[in-house]
C-alpha cells in the first residue's frame, strides 16, 4: 500500500481533517440544513471545486512537460464575461435564454483562451512558461475591459445555480467537477489520448517519428486547461453573485500548480496522476478551510500553508524517507544490537 | 512548402486577434484621456478671461489637481467630488490623472508651478520621493494640499494640510455603534471579525480603533474568531462560511472592514440558515452602494462611512489657507455612519 503513490498524499488529507477534529469534534457531523447537507466536508468539496477543476486540465499540461500560467486570468475572463450578460438589468428570472447564453460565452472565451495559448506553444514554439505569461498579464486586463474595472454585481438568480445552488442535497459544483473528472479519466484511460499525452510529454520529437501529431496533442491540452479555467471561473462568479476582473481567480495558477505537484505529477512531464491532483487540491482546499476555523492568525496564515507543503513533498520523495526512515531503522538495529 | 504555408496563416491570424485586442486597448485609454487627460494638464472649467491676471480678482483661485489614478469606484467618486466642488465655488481647475506613476505626478507638479496656480491638490500615487518637486513649490510660494494619501517626509513644512480619512476613527465608530446596540444587553456578545489585507493601512487601523473601544468593556465584548478576508467578497464569503461552521450560533456580531467582505458573508450566514441582521448583526465600513442596499433589504445593520466626496471640505481648506487663516495640518474627513432604517431613503442618493 505504500508503494502506491497515493498514499502519502491521502496520508496527510486524513492527517489535517482529523487535526481538525481535535480543535471541533463535530467538524465530520453532515447535517441537513434547509433541505440540503452542510457540513464542513461539504464545505472543503464545494470550496474547493473550482480549483480540483483548475487543477485537472493544469494536470494534463505538466504532463507534456508544459506549464498553464495563464488560468487565473481566465479564471477572470471568464467570470467577466458570464456577468457581463446575465448584470444587464431587468432580466426575467423566468427565462433560461441569458443563462445559456452567458455559459456559452463564457466558455467560449476560455477556449479561445486555451487555443491561443496553445497555438503559441505548438505552432509558434515559444515555451509554455513564456507563453501563458502573456495571458496571464492580459487576461486580467480584458477582465476588466469586460466589466469596466468595477465589481459587476449580478441580480439573475438562474445563474446562481451554477455555483450556489443544490442537486440531491448537495452543492450543485460537486456534481460538475465530476462529470469532468470522468470526461478527463475517460479520455485519457480509456482512450489511447492519455498515452499520447504521456508520450509526447516525455519525448515530443521521438513521438513525431513514430507518427504522433505532437502539435495536436499539445493544442488540445491547452484548450482542455482553458475550459477547465472557464468552468472553474463560473462557478467562482456564480457562487458570490459578483464578477471582480481584479481578484477572481489571483493566484489560482500556482494553487493549480501546487495541487499538481503535491498530487505527484512530475513537472518534467511524462507521467501523471489525475487522482492524486485531486486529492493535492484538496489538501490545499481542507489546509484553508482548518486555518480560518481553528482561528490561526492572518498574519501567519502563509507560513502555516507553506510549512504543511513542504512537509507533503518532503514525504513525496523517495530519498527523503529513505534517509529518514532509513536513518531510523538503522539506529534500531544498532540500539537492539547494543542490547544484544 | 505546404506546412510553412499554413504557419504563416497562423501567425497572419494571431497578429489579426492581436491588433484586434490592442483595438479594445486603444479605447480604453482614449475613454480615460477624455476623462482626465493623461498626462498633460487640461483646463477643465470656462472663463478664461481672468487666467492671465492671477490675484487680480481675489475671489477666483487656480486650483491644479493631480490625482492618483482611476482604480476604484472610490477613486472615481474622490475625482468627480473634487472636480465638482472646485468648480462650482467658481474657480479654475487645472486636472491630471498621474495614472498610478509618480512620474507623471512629478510632471503635472512641475507645470502647475509653471503655470503660477495659487495652490496645488494632490494625491500622492506614494509616499516618498516627493521632497524635490515640494520644495519648488515652496520655493515658488504655491501651497501644496495632500488629499486622502499622506507622504514620508520630514518636513512638514512643505505642505499646508493633509485631508483624508482617518480609518482609526472609523473603527472606533463601529465599535460605538455596537456598544450602544446592546447596552441594554448583559454579556458576553462575540464578535467576529473579517480583516482587509494583512499590512494594509486601513485594515491594521480599523482593527485598532475597534479593539480600543471594546477594551473598555473586557467582560462583555469578546472577538472570538479574526480573519483576513482580503477586502473581497468571495474570501469573505469563504472565511464566514468557515466561521459559521465552527461557532455557529455562538455569533452575535460580525464586524468587517469593507462592505464587500460583509456582503460575502451575508450570503454565507443565509445559506447557513441564519437570519443576517437579526441572528447576527453586521457592521461595515465605506458605505458603498451594495452596503444600501443589503440594508433596504433588512440584511445589514450598520456601515460606517468612508467618504470620497472630499471636495466641498478641500475648496473650504484651500480658501481659508489662503485667506491667512491658520489650519490643522492633519484634517480629518467628516464622515457619517449609516443604520438600516435610513437606508432605503438614502440609496437613491448615494453616487458610488
Amino acid at each position: 500500500m505504500i508503494k502506491s503513490r497515493l498514499f502519502w498524499p491521502i496520508l496527510v488529507l486524513v492527517l489535517i481533517l482529523l487535526l481538525n477534529l481535535f480543535f471541533d469534534p463535530g467538524f465530520f457531523s453532515v447535517e441537513v440544513r434547509g433541505g440540503h447537507l452542510t457540513g464542513s466536508l461539504i464545505d472543503i468539496l464545494n470550496r474547493g471545486a473550482p480549483l480540483i477543476l483548475i487543477a485537472i486540465g493544469m494536470t494534463l499540461v505538466i504532463a507534456t512537460a508544459g506549464i498553464d500560467l495563464s488560468v487565473g486570468s481566465v479564471v477572470a475572463m471568464a467570470g467577466a464575461m458570464a456577468a457581463f450578460v446575465v448584470s444587464k438589468p431587468g432580466l426575467s428570472d423566468d427565462s433560461l435564454v441569458p443563462l445559456f447564453t452567458a455559459l456559452a460565452l463564457a466558455i467560449g472565451l476560455s477556449v479561445v483562451a486555451g487555443m491561443w495559448n496553445g497555438l503559441l506553444v505548438s505552432r509558434i514554439g515559444v515555451q509554455p512558461i513564456v507563453a501563458t505569461l502573456i495571458l496571464m498579464v492580459a487576461g486580467r486586463g480584458i477582465a476588466q475591459l469586460i466589466t469596466n474595472g468595477q465589481i459587476l454585481t449580478i441580480y439573475y438568480e438562474p445563474y446562481s445555480f451554477v455555483g450556489g445552488g443544490y442537486l440531491l442535497m448537495l452543492p450543485f459544483s460537486i456534481f460538475i467537477v465530476a462529470a469532468v473528472l470522468a470526461l478527463a479519466l475517460f479520455l485519457t484511460r480509456k482512450t489511447s489520448i492519455g498515452l499520447f499525452i504521456e508520450s509526447v510529454g516525455s519525448n515530443p520529437e521521438a513521438s513525431r517519428l513514430t507518427g504522433l501529431n505532437s502539435k495536436n496533442i499539445l493544442l488540445m491540452v491547452y484548450i482542455f486547461s482553458g475550459f477547465c479555467a472557464g468552468i472553474g471561473g463560473i462557478i467562482l462568479s456564480s457562487n458570490v453573485s459578483a464578477a471582480d476582473g481584479n481578484n477572481a481567480g489571483l493566484w489560482f495558477e500556482l494553487d493549480a500548480i501546487l495541487a499538481v505537484v503535491i498530487g505527484g505529477t512530475s513537472l518534467m512531464g511524462g507521467k501523471f496522476h489525475l487522482m492524486g491532483t485531486v486529492i493535492g487540491a484538496l489538501i490545499i482546499q481542507s489546509l484553508t478551510t482548518t486555518i480560518y476555523s481553528i482561528g490561526i492568525p492572518p498574519e501567519v496564515n502563509l507560513v502555516v500553508k507553506a510549512v504543511v507543503v513542504l512537509i507533503v513533498c518532503l514525504l513525496q520523495s523517495p530519498e527523503f524517507r529513505k534517509k529518514v526512515l532509513g536513518g531510523l531503522k538503522s539506529k534500531a538495529n544498532r540500539d537492539a544490537k547494543g542490547v544484544a | 512548402m505546404k506546412k510553412l504555408f499554413s504557419s504563416k496563416v497562423l501567425v497572419l491570424l494571431m497578429m489579426l486577434l492581436l491588433l484586434v485586442l490592442a483595438a479594445c486597448g486603444g479605447e480604453s485609454e482614449k475613454s480615460s484621456g477624455e476623462n482626465g487627460g493623461s498626462d498633460s494638464t487640461e483646463t477643465d472649467s470656462g472663463g478664461s478671461d481672468s487666467s492671465g491676471d492671477k490675484g487680480g480678482d481675489s475671489e477666483k483661485l487656480v486650483i491644479g489637481f493631480s490625482q492618483v489614478g482611476a482604480e476604484s469606484e472610490w477613486r472615481t467618486a474622490n475625482t468627480k467630488s473634487m472636480k465638482a466642488a472646485i468648480e462650482d465655488a467658481g474657480h479654475e481647475l487645472k486636472f491630471s490623472d498621474a495614472q498610478q506613476k509618480q512620474e507623471n505626478q512629478i510632471k503635472a507638479i512641475r507645470s502647475f508651478i509653471a503655470q503660477k496656480v495659487d495652490a496645488i491638490v494632490f494625491s500622492p500615487v506614494v509616499e516618498t520621493g516627493f521632497e524635490t518637486v515640494l520644495q519648488e513649490a515652496k520655493d515658488a510660494g504655491i501651497p501644496v494640499f495632500l488629499s486622502d494619501r499622506a507622504v514620508d517626509i520630514e518636513d512638514d513644512s512643505l505642505w499646508a494640510t493633509f485631508l483624508g480619512s482617518d480609518f482609526v476613527e472609523e473603527g472606533r465608530k463601529a465599535a460605538r455603534w455596537m456598544v450602544e446596540e446592546y447596552k441594554d444587553e448583559e454579556g458576553p456578545i462575540n464578535i467576529v471579525e473579517l480583516q482587509g489585507t494583512v499590512g494594509s493601512a486601513p485594515a491594521i487601523d480599523r482593527k485598532e480603533g475597534f479593539e480600543e473601544v471594546i477594551s473598555e468593556y473586557p467582560e462583555k465584548f469578546k472577538i472570538i474568531k479574526s480573519q483576513t478576508g482580503e477586502f473581497t467578497r468571495s474570501k469573505g464569503k469563504e472565511v464566514m462560511e468557515a466561521f459559521l461552521k465552527s461557532d455557529g450560533e455562538n455569533i452575535d456580531v460580525l464586524y468587517s472592514h469593507n462592505d464587500d467582505m460583509a456582503i460575502g458573508a451575508i450570503q454565507a450566514i443565509e445559506e447557513y440558515g441564519l437570519k443576517p441582521a437579526e441572528d447576527i448583526k453586521i457592521i461595515g465600513v465605506d458605505a458603498v452602494r451594495g452596503a444600501f442596499e443589503a440594508m433596504a433589504d433588512g440584511k445589514m445593520n450598520v456601515t460606517v462611512e468612508c467618504n470620497p466626496l472630499t471636495g466641498p471640505q478641500m475648496v473650504e481648506l484651500i480658501e481659508a489657507h489662503l485667506a491667512g487663516e491658520k489650519i490643522e495640518k492633519r484634517v480629518s474627513v467628516e464622515e457619517g455612519i449609516y443604520t438600516m432604517d435610513q437606508a432605503e431613503e438614502l440609496l437613491p442618493t448615494r453616487k458610488y
